[in-house]
């Protein structure tokens, strides 16, 4: 019983910190909180749904073309609603607030176009399940769990090896002066929003699979916020481990506490660590500067 | 008639929280993504009192906004005295509103997530009236109080207004508690009028339009944002437009909003400005 709510935990903890990761991505380069994140995530899952089922392509390619779907979608994004308030200046509640606007948009965008109707996604795997201890486990939580590893870590490398990824870190740090070192700020910021979508476009693969395509299922990216908090925002290391803390953290809670109070939990937990540490467990200091 | 009627009641029940939020967004300069939770307190707490124990209605009403404002205080004093960035508090509200909408979805008085019926239909026009007007006069005497003219210092500079003397957070909670207040009111009345209500009516989305209203209407001002949310619910009502295609102009609006006019309809400035130019007297403060 403990190993299996361990296992499913980890399964849910992966896919919020895929979430959690590029939500805190964008954070950390442009300083607020893309709202929109949850948007894409959902139009990533629609893009893997249209693939699977109008083209019937296989996981792969599903999973390719959700990707890049989401990454242009969310690169789109930018252009549109956030890139004037960045050139100027604007405070990042703005920005937040248009991120916000983007995310009511879009929802319901798809809700009147495409309707509230909820999708499954062919069945890719069957239901295989290895038993380990006594308990079963199924093998696309697995699957997902370590697709979820390898993807962030592969972001981590390339951050830390690439020339990209230098001028990346150099933007985080200090915007004005990344640019007068002669990085083009709208080609890195539309890289920034490329990874975030594509793995936006990760996310919505996998939570459609697991669970079905709907309208409003980018709200889960809630929980990538709250992830994304604990772990500390702007981090990918923290993205990482507030997801997966968070993902086992809810499972024990419904699993021997109470399934109902599994939601005011995290969102209590969440404030708590805005009050207390708001740097999260492995954030950098980011006081508002006067 | 009595369609239109109910749009009318209906707008100016939403007028009021949407007067409420004004003084804490466009006043103090916080924002929040969260205060359909204390429109749903609000609506919640009168709803059980005229529901279960038959109280009459005004002491349920306020009895309602009183709750809404004490609840405030639970998100309010550890937020605010942390003094969290202002993005981290829209965020930890945000946080509080769906945590609270949970819980009312699971409570037995509550009943739970499909919610109360048969409540009575207490709200005529003339009592939401004299709740707006009454709700408006006071907003513009506590602006022009010593603790609005604080509020606004807020708004302008933290710190500044911190090292002149502003007891930053006392201000901020009052702001926040004042605002609770409204909304709970408005809460009450919306419960009196549908005589249904149900928590999924109290989400983010809710909190999001009551922010739209303020902002498309203008920070700083208390006649924009009240034109904003008249428009924003008679329009589409006017207009016949589905419920979807509404918030996706919504969406759109926000974004546009913020892309080209981010001060708004009527930023800093009242609509009595515009009628005090014209007799060539000097208007608001520009900006």
């Amino acid at each position: 019983m403990f190993l299996q709510t361990l296992i499913t935990g980890l399964s849910i903890g992966g896919i919020y910190a895929l979430m959690a990761v590029g939500y805190s991505l964008v954070f950390s380069v442009l300083n607020f909180s893309n709202f929109a994140h949850g948007a894409v995530i959902m139009l990533g899952a629609y893009v893997g749904l249209a693939l699977a089922t109008k083209l019937s392509l296989g996981f792969g390619l599903v999973l390719a073309g959700s990707i890049a779907g989401a990454g242009i979608i969310a690169v789109l994004n930018e252009r549109l609603a956030y890139s004037s308030l960045r050139r100027r200046k604007a405070p990042s509640l703005y920005l937040m607030i248009s991120a916000m606007g983007c995310a009511v948009f879009l929802e319901n965008l798809v809700y009147a176009t495409i309707g509230s109707r909820f999708y499954a996604f062919p069945e890719f795997f069957g239901r295989q399940v290895v038993t380990l201890g006594g308990s079963s486990i199924s093998l696309l939580d697995v699957g997902a769990f370590l697709f979820a590893l390898a993807a962030i870590l592969g972001l981590h490398l390339f951050i830390n090896r690439t020339r990209t990824g230098i001028a990346i870190r150099a933007g985080v740090s200090d915007m004005t002066m990344c640019s007068l070192m002669g990085v083009d700020l709208d080609r890195l910021i539309a890289i920034v929003f490329l990874l975030a979508g594509g793995f936006a476009g990760v996310a919505g693969v996998f939570l459609g699979v697991k669970y079905l395509v709907y309208p409003t299922m980018g709200w889960v990216t809630n929980k990538a916020y709250i992830a994304a908090v604990i772990g500390g925002l702007g981090s990918l290391p923290g993205a990482l481990v507030g997801g997966l803390l968070l993902g086992i953290v809810e499972t024990f809670v419904s699993t021997y506490v109470s399934s109902v109070l599994r939601d005011v939990f995290s969102f209590s937990m969440l404030i708590a660590f805005l009050i207390w540490r708001p740097n999260g467990l492995l954030g950098r200091d980011s006081e508002e500067k006067v | 008639m009595d369609y239109i009627l109910s749009i009318v009641v209906l707008a100016c029940i939403n007028m009021i929280a949407v007067l409420g939020l004004s003084i804490f967004t466009g006043f103090t300069g916080l924002f929040s993504f969260g205060h359909a939770a204390f429109v749903a307190v609000g609506a919640y707490t009168s709803a059980i009192l005229t529901y279960y124990y038959s109280v009459s209605f005004p002491i349920a009403l306020i009895a309602g906004a009183a709750a809404a404002g004490l609840v405030s205080l639970v998100i309010g004093i550890p937020t605010l005295r942390a003094k969290l960035r202002s993005d981290y508090f829209a965020i930890a509200i945000l946080g509080f509103g769906e945590a609270l909408r949970v819980l009312l979805e699971n409570f037995e008085i509550t009943n739970g997530a499909r919610g109360l019926p048969g409540i009575d239909s207490f709200t005529t026009l003339p009592i939401v009236l004299v709740c707006l007007a009454g709700g408006v006069l006071i907003a513009r005497n506590f602006l022009r109080s010593r603790w609005g003219a604080a509020c606004i210092a807020i708004r302008e500079d933290p710190i500044a207004a911190e090292m002149a003397g502003v007891r930053l957070f006392q201000t901020r909670l009052l702001s926040l508690v004042v605002s609770a207040v409204y909304c709970g009111l408005s809460g009450g009345l919306l419960a009196h009028f549908l005589s249904f209500i149900q928590p999924v009516m109290f989400t983010l989305l809710q909190s999001t339009q009551l922010l739209a209203a303020v902002i498309a209407g203008g920070m700083g001002s208390i006649s924009g944002p009240l034109i904003a949310s008249f428009v924003f619910i008679a329009l589409p009502e006017a207009l016949r437009v589905a419920q979807m295609w509404r918030l996706v102009a919504y969406g759109l609006l926000l974004v546009l909003i913020m892309v080209y006019r981010p001060q708004g309809l009527m930023g800093y400035s009242e609509l009595s400005s515009l009628f005090r130019k014209k007799t060539g007297e000097q208007g608001g403060q520009q900006r």
